[in-house]
């Protein structure tokens, strides 16, 4: 990185090939990604999926076992983590201790020997809003606060490429949301491109152009945020972002649009566009906030599926939405999310139902039935004890 | 917590409980005190009023009467200078040799070796293993190894890099070797303390911001590390400069390289001149506390007295 001089602009990040063992396990297995310059990009995944490796990969914290690190088409996998031009704020935000915010967010500034650091630090410090704490240490700062200054002294730098790991998982609701719109109008401002290492699914919808779901290693999924809710690819994604009702059953017919589908005997259709496998078992899904409940069975409608009668086993508020649980025989219990339009729920606990959901919104997933649960496993006792007899008969009869 | 270490010296306790006092605390202080004033206070309002004496007249050697004789300081510092100076020279070299061979240790101890706390625990049971021999011991155990027929010393002779008439001990460089020596556990240990706590994700930070390992030792580590390099400091230049064993004629020194201790010690045993001890042990004391106030102010870590 040239020394006494900004980057002008974003680069863009491309991964190639990469893997990272660690003695005992793969953390990351064949990772191929390009981001592009000027985008902002999170990597959503639950703890232990590879993300904050991924994202060390490329601050230069870790060495990869094989794959190459291009920034702006510069391969850097050779790089040391300070001849990188890349800038993290650290999910511990690791502020200096023993200097004042001032000189923390002048660090980088004088280490490339860039003209008159401290005003360029102040400008920072403004930026976040933090200017008149400049003098103070960053242990007599609040945990948003120290989160803002550790912002300020990675984008002081203008770095090409800023690494976020997980830095709002510390704060609260109010100032998280408050965040989340500053940094994103930092990186409209200053047109970086931002690398956002998240497992907060609302968070990385919110603030990403582009998500990459990670899950064991790998990717399971990419693509723009509204993309990703509506037609997932596999049960992991259906899940982690946001919740879904799923149903396994074999294909049974198939037409130039649309797919059949037999859900415990319930013939479900997914249009053919939204559909990932078109033969043999499939599973299928539907978002809950996409799903109708009715008191009585609904007229047959060409356009619309229809799955039940269920019971309500639950009801709760939360506000904006109702969620019940409906238990339809057969097939598992569903999640339906219900816009308070009306005072009191649309239907009380016990309350026989019928559900039903636009045909367009239905996905069929990628995944394998047979690797993927077909629901949820019953666990009860009653469950087990049927399945215990069931295995000793089968025994006795083998016998 | 890694911020714990730094908070009480950025954050000065403003805690309105602790202030408040309690005729409770002052009765628990009692034994404290009390013990304060018989061992310390006593003792050293002693020593002030022997440093002050005058000989008695027609007396014999080793009667003093009490006066105000301040000639006897004036007679010292004009008598005994250059070991004044020596004193402070050895345990400057000293400190700063025991710290050069220490930080690395340390550093290895208790940042390196974090990932096998076996190694950690074994090193450490290492550096403290010399306590288990008498210091006396080993520092006679120094003296034969670097006596003019030892094998080091024939040794170095025989390679031309020792002339044929040098000594190894009775020079500055064995009692310099012999307190380093002496006083590197005492350096080592608190640097161990303070680096095993060493948040590595500041040197990562520091990485991250364009520091190379060079900066990031030299901006970072460093001060993060100061209350260990100040602990450790002072537990060997105090005392380091009232050193009398290691300069001592009996073990690594001669006449040449007579320390502070060694004078205090002749004239309190040997020449029965109280005085004279008296009013060098409170100057020994003086320069101390004054060289060590103004190094703990300069380098921020008042807290650590």
């Amino acid at each position: 990185m040239a020394v006494g001089a900004f980057a002008d602009r974003g680069a863009d990040l491309e991964l190639v090939g990469i893997e990272k063992r660690f003695p005992g396990f793969t953390a990351i297995e064949n990772l191929n990604l390009t981001i592009p310059a000027g985008s902002f990009f999170a990597l959503l995944g639950p703890s232990g999926c590879g993300k904050t490796t991924t994202l060390r990969l490329v601050a230069g914290l870790e060495e990869p076992t094989s794959g190459r690190i291009l920034i702006g088409g510069t391969d850097v996998t050779t790089q040391k983590s300070f001849q990188r031009p890349v800038n993290t704020v650290f999910q511990s935000y690791a502020l200096f201790p023993h200097m004042t915010v001032l000189e923390n967010v002048a660090f980088g500034l004088r280490r490339r020997k860039i003209a008159d650091p401290v005003a360029k630090a102040h400008e920072a410090l403004l930026l976040v809003e933090l200017d008149h704490l400049a003098h103070r240490k960053p242990q007599q700062l609040s945990g948003g606060q120290q989160q803002r200054v550790a912002l300020a002294r990675a984008i002081v730098n203008r770095p090409a490429l800023l690494l976020l790991d997980e830095p709002l998982g510390a704060l609260d609701l109010k100032l998280r949301r408050q965040m989340q719109l500053e940094l994103k109008t930092i990186q409209d401002e200053v047109g970086l491109t931002f690398l956002h290492v998240t497992h907060d699914q609302e968070e990385a919808m919110t603030m990403a152009d582009t998500i990459a779901v990670m899950n064991k290693g790998r990717i399971e999924q990419m693509g723009e945020p509204q993309q990703l809710y509506e037609l997932p690819r596999t049960a992991f994604v259906a899940n982690f972002l946001g919740q879904s009702n799923l149903f396994t059953g074999p294909v049974v017919s198939t037409t130039s649009t649309a797919i059949a589908v037999d859900v415990s005997g319930q013939k479900i259709v997914v249009p053919l566009e939204r559909a990932h496998r078109l033969s043999g078992e499939v599973t299928i899904g539907v978002r809950p906030e996409k799903l109708t409940l009715h008191a009585a069975a609904p007229t047959h409608d060409a356009g619309r599926n229809v799955m039940g009668p269920g019971k309500v086993i639950d009801v709760s508020f939360s506000g904006v939405s109702t969620q019940y649980l409906v238990a339809v025989p057969g097939v598992g219990t569903l999640v339906v999310f219900a816009q308070n339009m009306a005072f009191g729920p649309a239907a009380h606990v016990g309350a026989e139902v019928w559900l039903s959901w636009n045909v367009d919104h239905g996905f069929g997933l990628d995944d394998d039935p047979a690797d993927a649960p077909r629901f949820e496993a019953d666990l009860d006792t009653k469950t087990i004890a049927q399945q215990r007899r069931s295995s000793l008969l089968t025994e006795l009869e083998e016998a | 917590m890694a911020f714990a270490a730094f908070s009480s010296q950025a954050a000065p306790s403003t805690d309105p409980v602790a202030r408040r006092r309690s005729p409770v605390a002052l009765f628990l202080l009692l034994p404290g005190i009390l013990y304060l004033v018989l061992f310390f206070l006593t003792p050293l309002v002693s020593l002030l009023l022997t440093s002050f004496q005058a000989p008695r007249e027609f007396g014999d050697i080793g009667q003093f009467d009490y006066a105000f004789r301040w000639q006897n300081y004036v007679e010292v510092v004009t008598t005994y200078w250059p070991h004044i100076a020596r004193s402070f020279g050895y345990a400057l070299a000293a400190t700063f040799f025991a710290l050069l061979i220490s930080y690395p240790l340390a550093y290895f101890i208790g940042v390196k070796a974090r990932r096998w706390p076996l190694l950690q625990s074994l090193m450490l049971v290492l550096v403290i293993a010399p306590f288990f021999i008498s210091f006396l011991l080993r520092t006679l155990a120094w003296k034969q190894l670097f006596s003019d027929e030892s094998f080091v010393v024939q040794s170095l002779k025989a390679l031309s890099l020792l002339g044929p008439e040098a000594h190894v001990t009775g020079t500055a460089f064995s009692v310099i070797f012999g307190l380093t020596y002496n006083f590197i556990p005492f350096m080592t240990l608190p640097l161990y303390t303070t680096l095993e706590r060493l948040d590595l994700r500041y040197l990562e930070a520091g990485n991250d911001l364009y520091a190379s390992p060079f900066h990031v030792f030299r901006k970072v580590t460093i001060p993060l590390s100061m209350p260990g390099i100040v602990a450790g400091t002072l537990l060997t230049f105090i005392p380091a400069a009232g050193d009398y064993i290691n300069a001592s004629r009996d073990f690594l020194g001669g006449t040449g390289t007579q320390m502070m201790g060694n004078v205090i010690e002749a004239n309190f045993l040997v020449l029965q001149n109280f005085p004279a001890a008296a009013a060098l042990s409170i100057i020994l004391m003086t320069v101390i506390l004054v060289i060590v106030s103004i190094y703990v102010k300069r380098s921020g870590t008042e807290d650590l007295l």
